[in-house]
């Protein structure tokens, strides 16, 4: 439900369906809501039975990557002879998101669950929840939750009575985007610097201390109790779209709209009708001018492109930019796009882990000129430049932080040039001072 | 770049004063308690360090010591560990510490308006500053996670939503 | 790295390399070098500096050349134009914080940045009207200065004190355009390979407060040579600038000291710089040394040592050389010889990153070399020897106090072969020689690893290397005999007495040397 408002008929309510409701975050009330039942299911089925199932549902991962599930959890070694590890990734830290938050703190059993069956699935006895420092309410509930469900045999060393063990550590993080970068997370983890680490080994071959570990996002293991419940061809029929991609997704939308918020939608549902129908449009007077639809490492998409879109991985695509996240920055006429792309570059150059020199020289140096540009010191050169720089930056470093902050530039520049140009030709006043 | 995060670490060095060990009684217990969750010391790095920030409200130098030496680290690992993460402080800091959002999607619903508010009724005058009445410390963050509740903001672990210029003066009411 | 060999083909050049080879090693192997600063073949690739990317035809994007390993049928392109492209990117990036310091730095003229941004590089920065990013200067240890304005975050300094030398005293602080390599404050960079973050770190930005300012990479002659420090045997560069040794640097050997020395044998140099030398041949006349030639010396020790009767004594320094030592003992055949050579004692050392090697216990680079060829350690017990002796030879051996009074008690012939002047009244003759420094020869570690080391510096005076005084003698006067002239030939004279060095060749040995195999049965060592 598009909490904090109510639900819309348009949405289609699962993950999302006890948001706000205090009763849900106690173990006895999520068990009241039908809680808990799928990982009893589970501890009774084989392993290689619920990778199938998670796989026939088309579940893909919701941490940006959209990387099928279930295949995922297939690399992982079928014989356990070395631990497994699980990494819940509850880092969430792309500007624009805000979805996992909500369900660890309304819903965190839903995660518990999901983290459980997913654990037992790959063959993991531990399950680490890397929850992002500045998330000080999700960690409280998180802590409590993972208490009752230890008390009440639902996690520990007999889950369930079923001789099955699963322990579920919570772990903060301590500021740093990066860490929500699967291999940076594994490397904060182990005590070290969120550097994101060279691939290969991948994480199913080397992962969280060298051992066979299975990343996923919040979104997608809470998802996972839902699908063994109601069975993967439900799932698989939630589709509005694109057939590879299914299932529900949640759609963090903030910005200039009347009622921003979380909205639960069918994959493949019109971007329309999230922008007008559930968040109720522009505040009154006003019009859309851009939405990045999925977190602001993603292409700006104009008006026109967002309005055309079908919600899902393949959909926005279609439309030159990204599912991402899923955050949805929607910006109104009023908005300096100039300034707002030179906001994100900046936070990029301020999270650069700082390995890669395409990253951490070129973040910097893009700020700087877009800052100039601000200043009223730009210069027509500085669009090459620009655009040189974000070549530059572009699939050439460990991860992709560095591309990200190259989407904004690259598809601002493209889709808003004449905001540039007014600065640079001094017919709009400089909103930074000089540098 | 202009626009400061105002970050409490630096090159400099902090000031110096005799160090009390952070982990000795129930908080040794509580980082042994944490030995048994992970299958290296290493990996309690960041949970020891939090312990220390929790116990002292910044870590120094010589608290960077006693984590090096209790998780058979050396401290200059342990240092270029702490200066990765933006959370932990270098220097000591205000009683309360202001976190506030300001990326795009805040950015957009009026943050900087509120920065200014908070420099303003905190009297911290700028960014990474401490108020002369030792009460606060005021910084720019990035992304809260919170973008839909604008402006979000952190004051020590209480995170406040939809936070307005017109609200601060009460929100800094309620820190002493 | 396994035996299979994968066939690739890199700028059109089809070569076949070990499987898990990296592409940079495989390119070196074509004769390509692609450009780098993160990698270093005896460090872990972290892939950060992305200098070295490559085209690989089927990859959808550039990948790097250090990580990257072969594959069966793989084809590279070094310098395609996306490839040199995304290198000038990375230069570009180098550059923008990266000050003017060249014709203050004491890399220039060895900078793999000035070097590749001369290959590479756009002529002109564009990063202009922003200030470069500023730190100041830091004192990181004993001998190391840490420049940040200059450094271009490669790491390879922090990965050697952690993976190598497993003393994590250096880290990469901050993040993002702010990062720095820092160091904590109660810690120092003094662990006894420290030295070797200054040889790793492509750029100035790690200087060696001993070379500071010394001399321009371009003015230095280097020579490749062995470190006489310990038993070890790590390979060395002598860098001599106007006949005066100014620094020594690792020579990289993957048998016996990778791309490292220790930080003891580094600053194990002075002494080639002494000026105090013996320079002349002295032969006693009455009470006092007097200066005279070659021939007359030559004759003189001749004529001795065929007077002596009964036994001799060599005490020789453990930093003389194979060749040496060998035709010293050669030379006095015929009498009942007690050799030894000195070994200092140390402290041992490790680097915990490499198996096998350490600076050693032993400080004496030729202590194998002298066992094999007959000599015994010197504990004290050969002065013992000295004083029933018939003839004693000192062969550059330090002399204490006590050994000086050994000596001057000895009521044989003392001839002594000396670097700086003993204390030696009754010596017979003193004859001058040349350090290692100052001569050609081989020193045998101690896994019987035979090296070469090369003359870096010329002989004060009429200094000559001892084989060849024992040379001559050993000829014996007149115009056919046919004494070595060169240590080349002085080695092939070993091989007839003591069959290990048998059918080997200086030649042979090249740069790097090679193991000596064991005698075979029945064929005695000379001892
Ligand atoms: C710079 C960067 C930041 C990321 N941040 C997050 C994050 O905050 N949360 C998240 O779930 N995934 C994040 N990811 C994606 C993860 O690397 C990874 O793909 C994901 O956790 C896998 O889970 P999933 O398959 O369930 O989506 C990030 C990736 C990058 C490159
Ligand atoms: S791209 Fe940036 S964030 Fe990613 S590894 Fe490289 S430097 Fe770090
Ligand atoms: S100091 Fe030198 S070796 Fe160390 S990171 Fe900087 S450039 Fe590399
Ligand atoms: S280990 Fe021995 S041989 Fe190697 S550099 Fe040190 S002193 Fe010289
Ligand atoms: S040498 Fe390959 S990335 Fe640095």
């Amino acid at each position: 439900m598009g909490y904090p408002h109510p639900s819309h008929p348009k949405e289609t309510v699962v993950l999302s369906k006890h948001f706000g409701d205090p009763e849900a975050r106690t173990y006895a009330g999520w068990v009241r809501h039908g809680g808990y039942e799928a990982l009893r299911k589970a501890v009774g089925m084989s392993r290689e039975a619920i990778v199938e199932e998670v796989k026939a549902s088309g579940l893909r991962g919701r941490g940006g990557a959209g990387f099928p599930t279930g295949l995922k959890w297939s690399f992982m070694p079928k014989d356990v002879v070395r631990p497994h590890y699980l990494v819940c990734n509850a880092d969430e830290s792309e500007p624009g998101t805000f979805k996992d938050r909500e369900i660890m703190r309304w819903t965190p059993h839903a995660l518990i669950e999901g983290c459980a069956i997913a654990a037992y699935a790959i063959g993991a006895e531990r399950c680490y929840v890397y929850i992002r420092g500045e998330f000080t309410e999700p960690w409280k509930v998180m802590n409590a939750a993972v208490e009752e469900a230890v008390a009440a045999g639902a996690l520990g060393d007999d889950v369930f009575g079923s001789g099955k063990r699963i322990e579920i550590v919570l772990h903060r993080g301590a500021g740093a985007y990066i860490c929500g970068e699967e291999t940076a997370m594994m490397n904060s983890l182990e005590g070290r610097r969120g550097n994101p680490r060279i691939k290969p080994p991948y994480p199913a071959v080397a992962g969280l201390f060298g051992m066979p570990t299975t990343i996923n996002n919040v979104e997608t293991l809470a998802a996972v109790p839902h699908i063994l419940n109601r069975g993967a061809a439900w799932y698989k029929a939630l589709c509005l779209g694109n057939p590879k991609s299914t299932g529900t997704k949640l759609v963090s939308v903030c910005g200039h709209v009347q009622r921003p918020g979380n909205y639960e939608v069918t994959m493949g549902t019109p971007m329309r009708d999230i922008l007008y129908d559930m968040c109720g449009g522009p505040p009154a007077g006003r019009t859309i001018k851009a939405v990045i639809p999925g977190g602001s490492s993603v292409p700006i998409m104009t008006l026109e492109e967002a309005e055309s879109a079908l919600f899902d991985y393949e959909g926005v695509v279609e439309k030159g930019s990204m599912l991402g996240s899923a955050g949805m920055i929607v910006m109104d006429d009023r908005t300096d796009m100039v300034y707002q792309i030179w906001r994100l570059a900046r936070f990029y150059a301020h999270e650069s882990c700082a390995q890669c020199t395409q990253c951490r020289e070129g973040t910097a140096w893009t700020t700087r000129v877009l800052e100039r540009i601000l200043a009223g010191k730009g210069k027509q050169e500085d669009f090459q430049l620009l655009l040189d720089l974000s070549e530059n930056m572009t699939g050439k470093t460990i991860c992709v932080l560095s591309d990200s902050c190259a989407a904004p530039v690259v598809s601002g520049i493209q889709k808003f040039r004449s905001e540039f140009e007014a600065y640079i030709a001094g017919a709009r006043e400089p909103s930074l001072a000089a540098v | 770049m202009s626009g400061s995060h105002g970050g409490t670490a630096g090159h400099g060095t902090a000031p110096a004063e005799e160090h009390i060990p952070v982990f000795t009684g129930p908080t040794r217990a509580r980082l042994e308690q944490l030995f048994t969750k992970y299958p290296t010391r290493q990996a309690c790095l960041l949970p020891a360090l939090w312990m220390v920030q929790e116990a002292r409200g910044w870590i120094s130098e010589q608290a960077i010591g006693e984590v090096a030496d209790v998780l058979e680290l050396t401290p200059a690992y342990v240092k270029g560990v702490v200066t990765f993460y933006t959370m932990y402080h270098t220097h000591p800091v205000g009683r309360h510490f202001v976190q506030v959002c300001t990326t795009s999607p805040c950015n957009i619903c009026g943050a900087e308006d509120v920065v200014k508010a908070l420099l303003q009724e905190t009297g911290c005058g700028e960014l990474g500053a401490t108020s002369p009445d030792g009460r606060f410390t005021v910084i720019e963050v990035e992304c809260l996670g919170a973008c839909g509740f604008p402006t979000p903001i952190l004051v020590d672990d209480d995170f406040i939503e939809n936070v307005t210029p017109e609200k601060v003066r009460g929100i800094v009411q309620r820190y002493q | 790295m396994s035996d299979e060999l994968v066939n690739v083909t890199i700028d059109g050049m089809q070569l076949a390399v070990p499987k898990g080879t990296p592409i940079i090693e495989a390119a070196k192997q074509a004769g390509l070098l692609v450009p780098h600063y993160c990698y270093h073949p005896s460090l872990p690739s972290p892939a950060v500096c992305r200098m070295c990317l490559v085209e690989v035809e089927k990859a959808p994007k550039l990948m790097p050349a250090c990580v990257t390993t072969v594959a069966e049928g793989q084809v590279v392109h070094v310098n395609s134009p996306s490839a040199k492209k995304a290198r000038e990117g990375v230069l570009e990036l180098l550059l923008i914080n990266h000050p003017l310091d060249c014709p203050i730095c004491d890399q220039s003229g060895e900078c793999e940045l000035q070097d590749y941004t001369f290959q590479e590089g756009r002529p002109a920065t564009r990063y202009q009207e922003f200030a470069k990013r500023y730190n100041p200067v830091e004192d990181f240890g004993p001998d190391v200065l840490y420049v940040p304005n200059r450094c271009i975050l490669c790491t390879r300094c922090v990965r050697f004190m952690e993976d190598v030398a497993d003393t994590p005293v250096l880290n990469v602080s901050e993040r993002g355009d702010r990062a720095y390599i820092g160091i904590a404050e109660q810690q120092r960079l003094d662990h006894p390979w420290a030295g070797n973050v200054v040889d790793l770190c492509p750029v100035g930005s790690l200087l060696s407060k001993d070379f500071l300012h010394k001399a321009r990479a371009w003015d230095l002659d280097k020579t490749a040579s062995v470190c006489p420090g310990c038993t070890q045997g790590c390979n060395i560069n002598i860098d001599t600038r106007d006949d005066v040794v100014v620094r020594i640097r690792p020579r990289p050997n993957l048998e016996v000291n990778r791309h490292f020395i220790c930080d003891y044998g580094r600053m194990n140099y002075r002494w080639m710089n002494r000026g105090d030398r013996v320079e002349a041949p002295l032969v006693r006349d009455g009470g006092r040394h007097v200066a005279t030639d070659w021939d007359t010396a030559l004759d003189r020790i001749g004529q001795a040592i065929r007077g002596v009767s009964g036994s001799a004594v060599i005490l020789a320094s453990g930093r003389t050389s194979t060749e040496s030592l060998g035709l010293v003992r050669l030379m006095l055949d015929g009498l009942e010889v007690t050799a030894a050579v000195q070994v200092p004692l140390g402290d041992e050392a490790p680097l915990a990153g490499i198996p096998g090697l350490a600076l050693r216990r032993e400080r004496a680079p030729n202590l194998a070399g002298a066992e094999l060829l007959g000599y015994g350690v010197d504990g004290g017990e050969t002065w013992r020897e000295v004083s029933s002796a018939g003839l004693v030879i000192v062969l550059d051996a330090e002399l204490g106090p006590e050994e000086e009074a050994a000596l001057a008690a000895a009521p044989g012939l003392v001839i002594v072969l000396a670097t700086l002047m003993p204390e030696a009244r009754n010596a017979e003759m003193i004859l001058p020689i040349t350090t290692m420094a100052e001569e050609n020869g081989t020193y045998v570690n101690r896994d019987r690893r035979i090296q070469r080391f090369q003359q870096a510096k010329a002989q004060p005076g009429m200094a000559r290397p001892a084989w060849w005084i024992a040379g001559e003698v050993l000829a014996g006067p007149g115009p056919d005999a046919s004494a070595p002239s060169t240590a080349a030939e002085a080695f092939a004279l070993l091989g007839e007495r003591w069959p290990l060095f048998a059918g080997i060749t200086h030649g042979d040995l090249g740069y790097t040397g090679r193991l000596l195999t064991q005698a075979p049965a029945g064929v005695g060592s000379a001892r």
